[in-house]
This record gives C-alpha cells, sequence and structure tokens, in this order.
C-alpha cells in the first residue's frame, strides 16, 4: 500500500510552514503563492475557519500517469507520484485530465515543465518523512504508511466524533489516493471535489484502449471483406456481359 | 513550395488581389507569433493558464482538422472498398485535403507542444493506458498513409510511372490501413475526453464520446468534401460535380441523423435536459450547436428538391460543418470552462495562428489543384513549374 500522509485540518493553524519546507525541500525559485503553480507545489487556504492544504493527493490508480503519453509519470511502489522532466514533451493532458487539478505549467518559459508535488520521493525512499510532514509543529500533516494512516484518521474520528466529519476525504475518491485527509466540516466547503467517482477514471479510456487490437483484427476483416465482395461481384458482371457478347455475336 | 513560385503560376486573374495580401499578411502575422511563441513562451502568446490548458489549438486546430480530414476515409472506402467507381473524379482532391488537414495539425501541435523538440519520444518512450499515446501514433501513421495514397499525383505529374503503378496494384491494403486509422484517430479524440466525467459538462460528457466524435467526423468530412468542390468550382469556374455530391449528402443526413440521436440519448442518460432548459451559456451553446449543425441540415438535406439546388447543397454542408466546429470547440472549452472555474477566450495571437494555418492550407491546395493533375481535368491552369523554363 505504501506510504502516506494525513491532514487533519482541525490542527492546522496556517502557518505555512510547510509550504516554505517545500520551496526548500525542491529548490522551488520565488516566494510560496496564493495558489498552486509550477513553482508552488503547496498551499494553505481558510475555508470556514478551517486552513486546509492543497498538494497533490498521489492517487493510488493516478489519472496523470494513465493518461501521458510517454510515461513521464509514474506511481512508485513507496506511494509518491513521480515526474520526469526529462521525458515530458509539454502535452498538458496530465493538467487536463486531473481530477484535483494539481499539475501545473511553467508558462513563463521557453522550455517549459510541469511542477507538482512528488510526496519528496527521494525522502521517502530513503525512510525519511516528506518535508512538509516534518516541517509541520501541531501534527495538522502526519507521514507514515497508509494503513496505519487510515486507522489513525479513524481512531480520531471515533474519539472525538463532534470534531470531525465521519468521512476520511482520499479512501475512494478517485479510485483512493495516498493524501488522506479529515475536518469538522464537510469536504466541499472546504474547495475540495466531492463529485469525484470512485472508480479511478482511468478506467474509462482503459475499457476503450484495451479493446483496440481486437478491433483493428475484426475491422480489418470486415473491410477487406466488403472489398472482396464487391470485387467478386464486378468480376462476375464482368464475365456475364463478356459471355453475352460472344453469343450475341455467333 | 515559396508564395513567389506560387504566385508564378497563377493565371492573369489571379495576380496578387485581396486574398492574396490577406493570406501574406496572415502568414506574416503567423511567423511573427511563432519567434515570440519559442523565445517568451506559451503564456507570452496565449491565454492558457494553469486552470485552463488546452485552447483554441487543441479545440480548432486539433480537433477540428483531423476531423474535417475525415471525407478522404470516408471516400476512398466508397470508391476502392464498396467499389461505387463513379465517386473516383472526386477521390484525389479529397486525399488532398485530408492531407493538408492533418499537415495542418501537425504544425499546429508543434506550437502547442510545450517542448516540441521532443515530439518523438511517443515513438520511445511507451503508454499504451494513454489516449494521447494512440493519438501521437494514429498522427503519424495516417499522415503517412495520405501522403502515400496522394503520391501518384505527384509521380504522374512528373512521369514517374513505375512507383505509380505498384502503389495502384497495393491500393486496397492501403486504403483499409487508412480506413482503420482513421476509424481508431477519430474516435480517440472523443476518448481524449472520456477521463474527465467531473468535469466535462453533462451535455457534452458521454461514455459513448468516442462514437459521436467518429459518427460526426463522417458527416462533416463529406460536408467538407461538397464545400471544397464548390469552393474550387468558384475558383476556377469548374461545374460542379452535383451528380456525385447529390448522393454523398444523403449519407451526409444519414451519419448525421445517427450521430443527433446519439446525442440526444447520451443527454437523456445525464439528465441534462434540464441544462438546456435552464438557458444558460452551456444551454445556449448547446442549442446553437446542435440546431444548426444537425438538426438544420438533416432537415434540409432531406428533401431532394433542394439537394440537387447547388446554394441548398452548399448552404447545408456548411451547416454541417459549422456545427462541427461548434460542436469540438464546446467539447475542449463550453464544456470544461465552469469545472475549470475560468473563463477562456484564446488570445488574438492564437486566433492569428489558426488563421494564419488555414490560409496556407488554402494556398497550398489552390498551389497544387493547379500543378498536379488533382481534379479529372488535370491541371487547373498552365503548369509552369519553376524550373521547367516552359
Amino acid at each position: 500500500m505504501g506510504m502516506g500522509l494525513l491532514i487533519d485540518a482541525t490542527r492546522c493553524i496556517g502557518c505555512g510552514a510547510c509550504s516554505s519546507a517545500c520551496k526548500e525541500q525542491n529548490k522551488l525559485p520565488g516566494q510560496v503563492e496564493e495558489v498552486l503553480t509550477a513553482y508552488t507545489w503547496t498551499t494553505v487556504h481558510e475555508h470556514e475557519g478551517l486552513n486546509v492544504r492543497r498538494l497533490c493527493m498521489h492517487c493510488e490508480v493516478p489519472t496523470c500517469a494513465s493518461v501521458c503519453p510517454v510515461a513521464a509519470l509514474k506511481k512508485t511502489p513507496d506511494g509518491p507520484v513521480v515526474y520526469d522532466a526529462e521525458r515530458c514533451m509539454g502535452c498538458r493532458y496530465c493538467m487536463m485530465a486531473c481530477p484535483f487539478e494539481i499539475p501545473k505549467y511553467q508558462w513563463d518559459r521557453p522550455v517549459p515543465v510541469v511542477g507538482k508535488c512528488i510526496m519528496c520521493a527521494g525522502r521517502v525512499k530513503d525512510g525519511k518523512p516528506t518535508a512538509c510532514a516534518e516541517a509541520c509543529q501541531y501534527g495538522a500533516t502526519t507521514f507514515g504508511k497508509k494503513e496505519d494512516l487510515i486507522w489513525e484518521a479513524r481512531t480520531r474520528i471515533r474519539q472525538k466524533p463532534g470534531d470531525y466529519v465521519n468521512q476520511i476525504y482520499g479512501l475512494t475518491e478517485a479510485g483512493g489516493t495516498s493524501v488522506m485527509m479529515i475536518s469538522s466540516v464537510p469536504f466541499e466547503k472546504l474547495g475540495l471535489k466531492s463529485n469525484l467517482p470512485a472508480d479511478p477514471p482511468a478506467m474509462r479510456t482503459w475499457q476503450v484502449l484495451s479493446n483496440i487490437p481486437d478491433f483493428v483484427g475484426v475491422w480489418g476483416v470486415f473491410l477487406y471483406g466488403v472489398h472482396w465482395i464487391t470485387a467478386r461481384r464486378e468480376a462476375v458482371a464482368k464475365a456475364a456481359n463478356h459471355t453475352n457478347g460472344r453469343e450475341d455475336r455467333s | 513550395m515559396n508564395i513567389a513560385a506560387a504566385a508564378a503560376t497563377l493565371p492573369r486573374r489571379f495576380r496578387p488581389g485581396f486574398w492574396t495580401a490577406i493570406f501574406v499578411v496572415l502568414f506574416l502575422a503567423f511567423c511573427a507569433v511563432t519567434v515570440i511563441r519559442f523565445t517568451k513562451g506559451l503564456g507570452a502568446v496565449t491565454n492558457l493558464s494553469n486552470q485552463f490548458p488546452w485552447g483554441l489549438w487543441i479545440g480548432f486546430d486539433l480537433l477540428c482538422g483531423v476531423g474535417l480530414a475525415a471525407g478522404a476515409f470516408t471516400l476512398t472506402a466508397i470508391v476502392h472498398l464498396f467499389n461505387l467507381k463513379r465517386f473516383e473524379p472526386i477521390v484525389r482532391p479529397t486525399i488532398l485535403t485530408g492531407f493538408l488537414g492533418y499537415a495542418f495539425v501537425i504544425v499546429a501541435l508543434l506550437l502547442d507542444l510545450g517542448q516540441p523538440w521532443r515530439i518523438w519520444h511517443a515513438i520511445v518512450y511507451w503508454n499504451p493506458h494513454s489516449v494521447m499515446f494512440e493519438v501521437a501514433w494514429c498522427v503519424m501513421l495516417y499522415t503517412t498513409v495520405l501522403a502515400v495514397e496522394f503520391s501518384p499525383v505527384v509521380f504522374e505529374r512528373f512521369g514517374f510511372h513505375a512507383p505509380a503503378r505498384l502503389i495502384h496494384r497495393l491500393i486496397t491494403p492501403l486504403v483499409i490501413l487508412g480506413v482503420i486509422l482513421s476509424t481508431l484517430h477519430q474516435s480517440s479524440l472523443g476518448s481524449l475526453y472520456l477521463i474527465v466525467p467531473s468535469k466535462l459538462h453533462p451535455l457534452w460528457y458521454s461514455p459513448m464520446l468516442p462514437l459521436h466524435f467518429y459518427i460526426s467526423a463522417i458527416g462533416a468530412g463529406i460536408g467538407m468534401m461538397i464545400l471544397e468542390s464548390y469552393l474550387s468550382g468558384r475558383a476556377f469556374q469548374r461545374h460542379l460535380e452535383l451528380d456525385l455530391l447529390e448522393p454523398l449528402a444523403r449519407g451526409m443526413v444519414v451519419a448525421l441523423g445517427i450521430y443527433g440521436l446519439m446525442r440526444i440519448q447520451a443527454i437523456r442518460r445525464n439528465h441534462a435536459f434540464g441544462s438546456i432548459l435552464e438557458f444558460g451559456y452551456e444551454g445556449k451553446m448547446f442549442l446553437l450547436e446542435f440546431s444548426l449543425g444537425v438538426i438544420l441540415p438533416v432537415v434540409l438535406m432531406s428533401f431532394r428538391r433542394l439537394r440537387s439546388n447547388p446554394d441548398w447543397l452548399v448552404a447545408g454542408a456548411f451547416m454541417a460543418v459549422l456545427g462541427f466546429v461548434m460542436n469540438r470547440l464546446n467539447v475542449s472549452i463550453t464544456g470544461m470552462e465552469a469545472a475549470s472555474g475560468v473563463r477562456y477566450l484564446p488570445s488574438g495571437m492564437e486566433v492569428i495562428v489558426s488563421l494564419g494555418l488555414v490560409a496556407t492550407g488554402m494556398a497550398v491546395f489552390a498551389f497544387a489543384v493547379r500543378t498536379f493533375p488533382i481534379f479529372p481535368d488535370g491541371p487547373l491552369a498552365s503548369p509552369k513549374l519553376p524550373g521547367t523554363g516552359a
């Protein structure tokens, strides 16, 4: 199941230490911006009196990885969805397709690449927590094994049912994500998408794409069959004309 | 081929006039935008943003460029597979249109891709789970098929008969390959949007999107054949092949009719009739697209009297093509705006690129029909190729 992050909106004070730590860790230029950009991979926003982090959700079946024509985006067994800037040709289908609208582009550069949270894949591989989780002083962002985090989230909800909505955001959204959130306010009021289907969007295109080999065979045979019949008909008609002509002459 | 050479082959009445001037201005503007795009980045020339990453160049140049080239596979199938040889005279201009449509798409992609010099990555790094991967392969392979299908025209012009004969002998497998690739490609452009069920407006989203795209492309492809016969007829004082175009218009009615019913069924399944009645932004755009682009041409072209009248025939074909373009823009732009939270309108420079490409395509078509034996009556003006000295 890999590693993940649990974000508890009721504990976040909105200090922004996670955003700064992320900038430093990933060597992103400029100040922390208001919204996600190719240079700001995580932000904190206030909604309904709560502070809510925005970052890549690291889907179990990532839509971005499924749509990338050159497989520049990949889900690693550790959990992070990583991006290979050397492969990317800049079609931006990942930005189009991401149900959480996470990948952002370097619109200001002549040689642009995509920017998004990669869950500090290098650190995670070395057994260290992500930079944002390490920077959080208030226990609002917790790094750990995904199954432990689900257990932890359920425990918090059970112990203080009045403080939480009885839902873990990310458990089923778009097929489940490695980043999960809990909150005291319904998630759609926090600016999070609440209309996401529980089946990964990638399945919808795979249902079509997986049929292509069969389709090519059947369609090819059908088309050749049509040609064969019409050509045969023409040949028969010609032969008939020919014999008729000879009989007339004789 | 450069413009001067093209201009030199023109008969007197086509000496630089209004349209040539417009073409030259558009072409120069296109070049200027290209320079800015590659020195300052996409943000400097487009209204694209992190909220709206695909705009006019995908919605119009890619989706419509490919779709309007659909006449080529439809007609080659009619002539070579269904053996309706009487349509043979319009095969060449239709293949040329298809090839130019695909060339148009490739140039647009070279501008739209963030790093177009890496376009070959799609050949090396495979991801068969990606619709875009399928699209990339279809573009490459079908452009090649179209070029081979068209090449006998060029061979004939220069007197190379052996390769022309070889291609003639291979025409059946070539046409079958072309039809398969086109079927995959036309539908895959619809499949691109299968992945955004939570973003694309229910008036357009449907699990049947690939089929919607495929069938509407056949309708619009036939519409394009009629339109281009009319336009080249006007430009070169040729008669309209009415005896061929009238039955084609019948095919267009069938394709658009099936497509229209499928769209209505998809909207019913999405329970989206309400959003038409609300008469909001999406509802209005849908009504415009569907009434002008599907209902009206189907009704009008159902009457033999109107199909046999060149003016009505051309009007019906024009509506079908316009409706097709509106549909692709609605899927790629109108239907995606609400979920993105922003309004997207293409920048002036984005529009210049699209118009510049359309103008270049038309100029190349006009040059080609004067130089090569594309229409049954041969090259349309005395073909003086540069360097032949004639």
